[in-house]
């Protein structure tokens, strides 16, 4: 059979991209319009917005500066666990033993068939010992969310992992003189560098959207703050997490702008050809 | 930039490395390798004089990559030595063994240019960035590629990554030159043109270099000698002409080069195959049954000989191989001259041009 090569018409494409975006920008908008109501006077202005920026998130809302500087933290918590812990486990496992490398994927993949809830019974008799050890802060949550994010920051590592020939490429750097130091952070690190910002980013996400890890742990997280005032004040609830969209939103931007420094030195070579 | 500035930037080269000058002899020591049920290196043995250029050929499994691998460092040996200028260097890792090499996959780093690439080993080094820069170019130019510095792999055709990638190889001047197959993943005319090219180099650095190789043709064609390995050790080491002209078994005689299999007997120091009477290539063979290794160029058709029919004939430029099957039921290959063009089922003559012979004794029948 002759393979046909189907590309979308301009309308194809319009319309598949148009759908996608209304379906992100609906409930958005209605978020927007929602902070806009003027209660039972009808009509619409910006005074709940206004309200809350020149009271300079003062009194109950405090509490929820507080829970984002909490998740900001746990984020980067996590996002160093993973760079730490499961980068150079998953260059080990490519590099020296390929054969435990279908263990390693069943390991890295199973926390996603766990739902959180049965997570957290299993994690709470852990905690009540790491909080005899380590004190009960809030960052000690970046334990647990370093295993709930292992499926996602793997997959999109081992992606990239599977497209570079690592080992020949260390083989390289070490026949030049290289130590492993050097191999991993003049050459593999930098040709990872798309897996792991992605891997990344996907852990932040996952921080930043987590609640029922937090809740049950009694921990203060961005989530659990944002239930507590929307059980005081639905209106501002929706703008702090309006916010909270678009600063993870900026996260991404900043993210991928540095995902695609010079990213065009990463496709694969051509092969034969002329001298 | 040219080799003579290469080397003279290289004489300021950065001392944390072992260094000698190009051109350091090494040696294989009974090396043994084994893998899980496998055993790959069978008390290797092999010395590559100073400057020299030595092929190691043999079939896939053979243990060839895995000898190159274990004195690159990057596998270790369960017994046995391995000598660079007379020095131990099988528990050195490999970033201490000074050697350059080029593999087998395009092993350029695709995040740096050509140029960086080139400069890593210097960078290893410590060597300064103009002085590195520098000698990253002459590298280059060394190549025929200094106009490529700033290019990155994904720009470069195979040809021209691999031709980096001995630049890189070179730069530091090593004390030897290891070639994993660098030209199988290329067309076959820009490996021939590579192949002479890297010869060029390897001659005027007069670095000792280990090419490694299943291409029969690629071994004969550069290397100062072939070492033939079979199942884990060498089978055979010598000059090409050698190794083509006095194979020491039939496996050397198959394998380099084409040849035909004949059961013959040796009698007082000849081999008597088809009615032929051929001398040996050694003379002490014991009497008995044997198989006969006969080169397509040692046979010619003529008026007289043994009969059989022809059942193809290919064109190789200047001569052609004419399959023919004798009417004793024996196949064999005659190659001549491409004006003579036999076809399928004509009756030809076979007959030796009476060269010495290898052969090999047959199991005597129990």
């Amino acid at each position: 059979m002759k393979a046909v090569a189907h590309t979308p018409t301009r309308l194809a494409r319009g319309l598949i991209l148009g759908s996608i975006g209304l379906l992100f920008a609906i409930p958005i908008v209605a978020m927007v319009e929602f902070t806009l109501r003027r209660g039972l006077a009808g009509g619409h202005d910006l005074s709940r917005w206004t309200a809350l920026f020149q009271g300079g998130f003062a009194g109950p809302y405090r509490s929820v500066l507080v829970a984002l500087g909490n998740s900001v933290g746990l984020a980067v918590g996590t996002v160093s666990i993973v760079l730490l812990l499961l980068v150079p486990t998953l260059l080990l496992v490519h590099l020296r033993f390929p054969r435990l490398r279908r263990v390693m994927e069943f390991v890295c993949i199973l926390p996603i068939s766990i739902p959180a809830i049965v997570l957290v019974v299993g994690l709470a008799p852990v905690y009540s010992v790491l909080a005899r050890l380590l004190g009960s802060g809030v960052w000690t949550l970046a334990f647990a969310y370093g295993i709930t994010v292992l499926p996602f920051a793997y997959r999109a590592i081992q992606t990239n992992l599977d497209g570079v020939d690592v080992c020949t490429l260390s083989e390289a750097a070490r026949t030049l003189g290289a130590g492993w130091v050097s191999v991993l952070v003049r050459v593999l690190i930098p040709n990872l560098r798309r897996g792991i910002l992605a891997g990344a980013f996907i852990s932040v996400a996952v921080v930043l959207g987590e609640f029922t890890i937090a809740s049950l742990l009694n921990r203060i997280t961005l989530q659990t703050a944002l239930v507590v005032v929307s059980k005081a004040d639905p209106y501002t609830a929706v703008i702090l997490s309006l916010l909270a969209l678009t600063f993870a939103f900026l996260l991404l931007l900043v993210i991928g702008r540095l995902g695609t420094v010079r990213a065009g030195s990463r496709r694969r070579p051509t092969t034969g050809g002329q001298l | 930039m040219n080799q003579n500035q290469l080397r003279t930037q290289n004489q300021n080269r950065d001392r944390s490395v072992a260094t000698a000058p190009a051109g350091a002899s090494v040696r294989f020591a009974g090396v043994v390798k084994d893998f899980t049920g496998h055993r790959a290196l069978a008390g290797f043995d092999l010395t590559l004089h100073a400057g020299e250029f030595v092929a190691l050929l043999g079939p896939s499994g053979s243990g060839k990559t895995t000898a190159l691998r274990v004195l690159a460092g990057l596998e270790s040996t369960d017994a046995g030595s391995i000598l660079i200028d007379g020095a131990d260097v099988s528990t050195l890792p490999t970033s201490r063994r000074d050697l350059g090499m080029v593999f087998q996959s395009y092993s350029l780093f695709p995040h740096l240019s050509a140029g960086e690439n080139v400069e890593f080993g210097l960078r290893m080094r410590k060597v300064r960035g103009e002085e590195r820069r520098a000698r990253a170019a002459a590298a280059l130019a060394l190549v025929g590629l200094d106009a490529h510095y700033d290019r990155f792999a994904h720009q470069l055709s195979g040809g021209q990554q691999q031709r980096v990638a001995l630049a890189r190889a070179l730069v530091t001047e090593p004390r030897v030159l290891l070639l994993d197959e660098p030209l199988s993943a290329l067309d076959a005319q820009v490996r021939v043109v590579l192949r002479e090219e890297i010869r060029r180099i390897q001659t005027e650095l007069g670095i000792t270099t280990l090419f490694v190789t299943h291409d029969q043709d690629e071994a004969l064609a550069v290397a100062d000698r072939v070492a033939v390995m079979r199942a884990g050790s060498i089978e055979q080491v010598g000059a090409p002409e050698e190794l083509y002209t006095r194979p020491a078994s039939s496996f050397i005689a198959d394998f380099v080069g084409l040849s035909n299999r004949l059961v013959g007997v040796v009698r007082h120091g000849f081999a008597r195959v088809h009615g032929a009477s051929l001398p040996l290539l050694d003379p002490s063979q014991a009497d008995g049954a044997v198989s006969v290794s006969v080169r397509p160029e040692d046979l010619e058709f003529g008026a007289a000989g043994a009969p059989g029919v022809v059942l193809s004939s290919s064109f190789h430029g200047s001569l052609r191989r004419t399959r023919v099957r004798l009417d004793d039921g024996a196949s064999l290959v005659v190659q001549h001259g491409a004006r003579l063009h036999p076809s399928a089922g004509d009756r030809v003559l076979v007959r030796f041009t009476g060269a010495p012979v290898s052969v090999d004794p047959l199991p005597s029948p129990a």
